[in-house]
């Protein structure tokens, strides 16, 4: 557990970054600071390595003040990885990777060793080993700067706005392969992000702070999309908090429709005869949904220019959110949901999405 | 052009103290000198400076002020203070190698310095943060970062000294400059430009000496960006 008891930074200026923070991270969880611009959240970050010192107060990782170590020691045990990656452009992927290991003197086959299996794990392509930084995409940097900051397996972990420099594609995709690595580590992690819905998703708790560096909430996702503090709270998370928040609740069992579909490929009388009359027709392919056709719209056959790929697909045993925004979005108003292998498995309504939220006794999650 | 290829190709140049590879050596020598003297002083002063970020003022009116210094003149007031207080070679060898020092020193002290400086704050920032000491960060990430620059002033000075070494002909010290003051003297024209033309050759030959030192010194990682061959091409990720 890290432990902020007091902390306070006051630069020399007279700027009061981070003002009585106070605050506990658990072990083996997401803390995420948010908040915008000048909250301190960054400060916050680089207090618990060192990298800035403290006014006052203390900090502490499993109850030892961070002021006892010396910094050098203390930041090898810290995993660091940082928004523009700071991958050394003269070192090789390996190398890079292996950077902390070689610090901590364990020698090149055991450092190396460490470097490859962290490649594999962090689903990077093995070619990309003997690769300098320069070669790399940015998803692939940031992946990288991940495995370099895991390479000597430190308990703890600072990230400072890992994945704000690439694409909302990219991001989303290092987001989920994240998550995915963390139900694996088990690491105590601390993030700082400006993304309010990075952080809900991220979190497993989440420390909003305000300009000059107060707390102004500390709370799991659910309960601040569901209960915000104050204004300053309610207005930092923004619209649709309602919607949003259904994001934290699994789906029930809701009542599944099996649809008619067609194949791609398939032609305008299969699919007119499939219709019966109805104004869209769901296009499977290999058993997986690719999207709507409007029977009267098509050609000889459905092609791929053909398709409406408006609609989302849910996960059966996904969040109500997901639920809902299918059938919402679907242009036949029937939400696609599919298995965790993305096979089709039926659809359903956004009337049937809402009995189930409004079936929910407890209201919003709280 | 005759001229030119009728004085080198004459046997009788290539030989003796006064000859084509002696005054190589010698121009050689000198420039070597020159360069290792300044390297050792402004390559440190370059990577303190960069490294620390003091001191940056100093840079560059140092720079700036170094290069608008005349050469000839200098060598000249040089000569008339030092020639009466030294003995033998080292009268007017003395004064040719300050002046060509202070020649070498601006274009190395700003590779150096600019070197370490450009390094992006994010990577040191990382360096530090991962648990390297202040120096691990200089020998292990801004060194190795800088090295371009490095060369790059290196080279730049080598240039500027090999060709300028000449002058030291002009205060009767040997070297490639003899030949263009003798060859003047003596309206000797093949004899001069024959002289130009061999600096030029050292000094693009010594040029090609550093290109290839650096190819070797400088990580692949840090050359600058080109498109890659097909088979570096890098699966989408």
């Amino acid at each position: 557990m890290i432990t902020f008891d007091k902390v306070t930074k006051v630069y020399p200026d007279g700027t009061r970054a981070v003002d009585g923070l106070s605050l506990d991270l658990p072990t083996g969880k997401i803390t995420v600071f948010v908040g915008p611009s000048g909250c301190g959240k960054t400060t916050s970050l680089r207090m618990i390595n060192r990298m800035i010192e403290p006014t006052s107060g203390t900090i502490g990782i499993d109850g030892r003040p961070t002021s006892s170590l010396d910094p050098v020691t203390l930041r090898r045990g810290i995993g660091y990885v940082i928004q523009s990656g700071g991958l050394f452009a003269h070192r090789t992927v390996l190398e890079n990777i292996a950077t902390v290991p070689l610090l901590l003197g364990w020698g090149k086959a055991k450092a190396y060793g460490a470097a490859r299996e962290l490649i594999e794990r962090m689903g990077l392509d093995a070619s990309l080993t003997s690769k300098y930084p320069a070669q790399l995409s940015g998803g692939q940097q940031q992946r990288v700067g991940v495995a370099r900051a895991l390479a000597a397996d430190p308990p703890v972990m600072l990230m400072d706005e890992p994945f704000s420099a690439v694409d909302p594609q990219v991001r989303e995709q290092l987001q989920d392969e994240f998550l995915r690595l963390q139900a694996e580590l088990g690491k105590t992690i601390v993030f700082v992000t400006h993304d309010i819905d990075e952080a809900t998703k991220l979190g497993d708790q989440v420390a909003v702070l305000r300009v000059g560096g107060t707390l102004a909430q500390l709370a799991p996702p659910a309960d601040l999309l569901a209960d915000p503090v104050d204004d300053f709270v309610a207005d930092f998370i923004g619209r649709d908090r309602g919607y949003r928040a259904l994001a934290f609740v699994a789906a029930p069992a809701l009542p599944i429709q099996p649809e008619a579909t067609v194949e791609l490929g398939a032609t305008r009388e299969q699919v007119a005869a499939v219709a019966a009359g109805a104004p869209w027709v769901l296009v499977v392919e290999d058993g997986a949904p690719v999207g709507w056709v409007a029977p009267e719209r098509l050609g000889a056959t459905v092609g791929r220019d053909d398709l409406h790929r408006g609609g989302t697909v849910a996960r059966v045993g996904g969040s109500l959110r997901a639920a809902l925004d299918a059938a919402l979005s679907s242009p036949s108003r029937r939400g696609v949901l599919a298995d965790d292998d993305g096979r089709l498995v039926g659809t359903v309504s956004a009337t049937d999405v809402l009995t189930e939220i409004e079936r929910d006794e407890t209201g919003p999650p709280s | 052009m005759n001229l030119v290829w009728a004085w080198l190709a004459d046997p009788a140049h290539w030989q003796g103290t006064g000859g084509i590879p002696a005054r190589i050596a010698e121009h050689l020598l000198y420039s070597a000198l020159v360069l290792v003297l300044a390297a050792a002083v402004a390559v440190p002063l370059g990577l303190w400076i960069g490294h620390t970020g003091r001191g940056r003022v100093v840079v560059v009116n140092v720079v700036n002020g170094m290069r608008s210094v005349p050469t000839l003149g200098l060598l000249y007031v040089s000569v008339l203070v030092l020639a009466p207080r030294l003995r033998g070679d080292w009268a007017f060898l003395t004064p040719a190698i300050i002046v060509l020092f202070l020649l070498a020193m601006p274009p190395i002290l700003a590779g150096a310095y600019a070197g370490v400086a450009e390094v992006d704050p994010g990577v040191r920032d990382a360096a530090r943060g991962m648990g390297m000491s202040g120096l691990e960060v200089l020998w292990g990430v801004e060194i190795p970062c800088a090295l371009p620059l490095i060369f790059s002033g290196l080279r730049s000075a080598t240039l500027q000294v090999i060709a300028t070494a000449t002058v030291a002909a002009s205060v009767s010290v040997g070297g490639l400059g003899r030949f263009l003051i003798d060859g003047l003297a003596a309206r000797d024209y093949g004899q001069m430009a024959g002289g130009a033309l061999l600096i030029g050759l050292v000094a693009l030959a010594v040029d090609g000496v550093f290109a290839l030192v650096q190819r070797v010194a400088v990580s692949p990682g840090l050359r600058p960006a080109r498109p890659l061959k097909t088979h570096e091409a890098i699966p989408a990720s």
